[in-house]
């Protein structure tokens, strides 16, 4: 083929393997994650935005454009205005009490300990137990007859409260068994920023006599704001998608109809509860109109993380 | 990375979370099999059948067949059947409908094989008539479905309770107290007042306005499969009675099939409860310490049906063949026989009403009462209902408004008022 000297054309073709190696391998190095999100994650994305604009049931079989229709129904749909005000509640209640208690727990564990790594692994424990066995107990916990919470709570003379009946009560009792999941683990995220905060400023702060709770106002937690930024956005996003916890306590309290109402006046259903309900839980497999609920959660998702990003980046000095 | 765009990908990633969120069914590959191969069929139930002890006795006399039983609980069941038909994949050879869905099923007779091409069309005889038509296609020329049982009413109480109370405890005795639901409510008065210590007198009424709606002549539907809830005095009668015991204090508030509704069959939290043939079944299970305290009465307000099931082979099976003789076989007149004896589910044939074998029956557990007799002749009397194809739905959404009465959240008024709302939104 060539008349070049055979060790010439063999150095040029390896340096034009090299040149390949450098600029290619990279993108072959992250290309199945690409892949793997284009197909379970933009795909899914944008086909459900195409879904949301049909009348598309699951039995029909022609699919008719409706343009925004299934969206106007949905603001009209004093059902999702129920569930959004539900998930923004539930939310509210379980992430703040939360954030509070995993800085304070890491700041008790971030100093010289016995036995430090069990607890810090202790502090996991409650988050890889399956929800599903978690929300089981708590619902007995928090049952209305015989259950553990009420039991201890008529030695101060409270009533048999009915946890799941109530909208308050309902939404406590999920709170609880939120936080139960998420607080070791937002604990340990904390933890770990602080192990990084200069050991030196709080021997300072010691000798000028300030105390631990001075000393976790005004130096730990201005030096792990990027962590807490992080933690409040993905803590946020999880509150905004909770569906297990009152799906299964619907199920496990009993309170009349379906398992997907999240109780007959639907006082505990979250959003992702009511896009599955419209879209699986009954006969008609409203797909067109749960695709459309799932969009406007995904909105609601946005501008409430977006929200909480500007407010934890504002806030100057200490947070507490 | 600027932050911006650090903060973009976790959101972007939970918002495909969000958006994305499909159900799968697991799709169950089989390859078409040769003869003297093994062929594995799987069984959609909703809850215990009792077909474990009839699978080990058809094995024996058909070697080749392995039989898997797949339990879910009963929404769930039905609306992943929906969904496996819709996507042509992950059904099971044979496949439970109870008959709340039934025709939601018989009204895509595309999806079912017609059982007629092997042969079950000559079961006819066997079966009540209007068993047999429910499993019938619309146009009625397929049959999709045979019958397992039928869920004739009584009314089910606890002696000690009603002792207690001051009422009588004999079982006629007890149904002279009841011809009408409206008597019924009156006894509940009188248990109320006796006041028994932790106990009401009925667990909920969801079970028991269902009940009602199953007496009438006409139900949730009529014959054109439009949704009359709104219209049928029956329904509404039967809805007011049943909020007539919420009001009273008559009920335990608890809704049937929950877990705290098992913890009060073992505490004794109520006195009575509706009780389909099938329900016999339940209580000898969650109240095993109860025995020879629970007996039967006849149910108020005349003869109705409640439940009942029909089994049925999906268009996807590939051995449909084996699947209909597996159909044929666990309904067969001997085997609803055995399935009534241990489970409580009561049969569907005729012939076997009168048979001393089920006549004489009785259970220890319900104080020697006579099981089979009040059954045979709660079966006998019963005037079939036609039942519309989104009759699940319904009653979800009835169930609701009876829990919010319930709850305290509404009166019966305003919970009726969402009732007829929350119909109408059902397409």
């Amino acid at each position: 083929m060539s008349t070049l000297p055979l060790a010439l054309t063999r150095r040029r073709r390896r340096s034009v393997r090299h040149t390949l190696d450098v600029r290619v391998s990279p993108y072959a190095y992250v290309a199945p994650f690409f892949l793997l999100f284009c197909a379970f994650g933009l795909f899914p994305l944008v086909y459900t935005a195409w879904v949301s604009l049909h009348e598309w049931t699951l039995l029909s079989e022609t699919q008719e454009f409706v343009g925004l229709g299934n969206f106007s129904a949905l603001l009209a749909d004093a059902y999702f205005w129920n569930a959004t005000f539900n998930t923004l509640s539930i939310g509210v209640l379980s992430t703040v009490p939360q954030l509070a208690l995993a800085i304070w727990l890491a700041h008790l564990l971030n100093r010289r300990l016995r036995f430090q790594t069990l607890f810090r692994v202790s502090l996991l424990l409650p988050n890889v137990t399956s929800v599903v066995a978690v929300v089981v107990i708590f619902s007995q916990l928090f049952g209305r007859d015989f259950g553990m919470i009420n039991w201890v709570l008529s030695w101060f003379g409270v009533g048999n409260i009915d946890w799941a009946a109530g909208t308050a009560t309902s939404h406590l009792a999920l709170s609880v068994m939120i936080m139960w999941r998420w607080t070791g683990y937002n604990a340990l995220i904390f933890l770990a920023a602080m192990q990084a905060v200069p050991r030196e400023l709080y021997e300072a702060a010691t000798l000028d006599g300030a105390s631990t709770f001075k000393q976790l106002r005004s130096i730990t937690i201005p030096m792990i704001r990027p962590t807490i930024v992080f933690v409040v956005i993905v803590s946020t996003i999880g509150a905004m998608q909770i569906i297990a916890e009152p799906m299964l306590f619907g199920q496990s309290s009993g309170g009349g109809g379906g398992i997907a109402t999240g109780g007959p006046d639907r006082q505990f259903q979250t959003l992702a509860l009511f896009v599955y309900e419209q879209g699986f839980a009954n006969s008609t497999f409203d797909f067109g109109y749960a695709s459309a609920a799932s969009w406007l959660m995904f909105l609601a998702v946005v501008v409430v993380a977006g929200i909480n990003f500007l407010i934890t980046r504002r806030v100057k000095g200490g947070l507490v | 990375m600027t932050p911006r765009i650090r903060l973009a990908v976790p959101l972007l990633a939970a918002a495909l979370l969000t958006a994305a969120c499909g159900g799968g069914g697991n799709t169950a590959t089989q390859t078409s099999s040769k003869p003297g191969e093994k062929i594995k069929l799987t069984v959609g139930l909703f809850g215990d059948f009792g077909f474990k002890p009839l699978y080990e006795e058809y094995k024996k006399t058909h070697p080749n067949i392995e039989i898997v039983e797949n339990v879910t609980q009963f929404n769930d069941h039905h609306t992943n059947l929906v969904k496996r038909l819709a996507t042509n994949a992950g059904a099971g050879d044979v496949e439970a409908v109870e008959v709340g869905y039934i025709s939601t099923f018989t009204a895509q007779p595309g999806k079912f094989v017609d059982l007629q091409q092997y042969g079950l069309d000559q079961r006819k005889a066997d079966y009540l008539d209007w068993k047999w038509q429910q499993g019938l296609s619309k146009d009625g020329t397929q049959v999709l479905g045979l019958g397992t049982d039928v869920g004739g009413l009584a009314m089910c109480y606890r002696k000690d309770l009603f002792d207690k109370a001051g009422l009588p405890t004999d079982r006629t005795e007890v149904a002279a107290l009841w011809p009408t639901w409206e008597q019924y409510i009156a006894t509940g008065k009188k248990f109320a007042a006796a006041d028994v210590a932790g106990a009401k007198f009925v667990d909920s009424p969801g079970e028991i306005f269902r009940a009602m709606v199953n007496q009438a002549p006409i139900g949730l539907y009529d014959a054109q499969d439009n949704i009359i809830v709104a219209s049928n005095p029956d329904v509404k009668k039967a809805w007011d009675l049943s909020n007539q015991l919420t009001q009273e204090g008559l009920t335990a508030k608890l809704a049937a099939f929950s877990p705290p509704w098992n913890t009060g069959f073992a505490k004794g939290s109520f006195a009575t409860i509706i009780c389909p043939a099938w329900m016999t079944g339940f209580i000898q299970e969650q109240a095993k310490d109860a025995s020879g305290k629970w007996d039967i009465a006849t149910v108020p307000g005349g003869s109705g049906n409640s439940g009942g099931s029909h089994l049925m082979v999906p268009k996807q099976s590939k051995h449909p063949k084996e699947a209909a003789e597996l159909i044929n076989f666990l309904t067969s007149k001997e085997n609803q026989a055995k399935v009534f004896k241990e489970e409580g589910t009561f049969p569907s044939i005729p012939a076997l009403y009168d048979d001393p074998s089920i006549q004489n029956f009785t259970k220890p557990f319900f104080g020697d009462a006579p099981i089979g007799k009040i059954y045979s002749e709660a079966a006998k009397a019963l005037k079939p209902q036609h039942l519309g194809p989104k009759e699940g739905d319904v009653r979800v959404a009835i169930g609701n408004g009876l829990g919010r009465v319930e709850q305290g959240k509404q009166t019966p008024d305003e919970a009726w008022a969402q009732v007829l709302e929350d119909v109408k939104k059902i397409k």
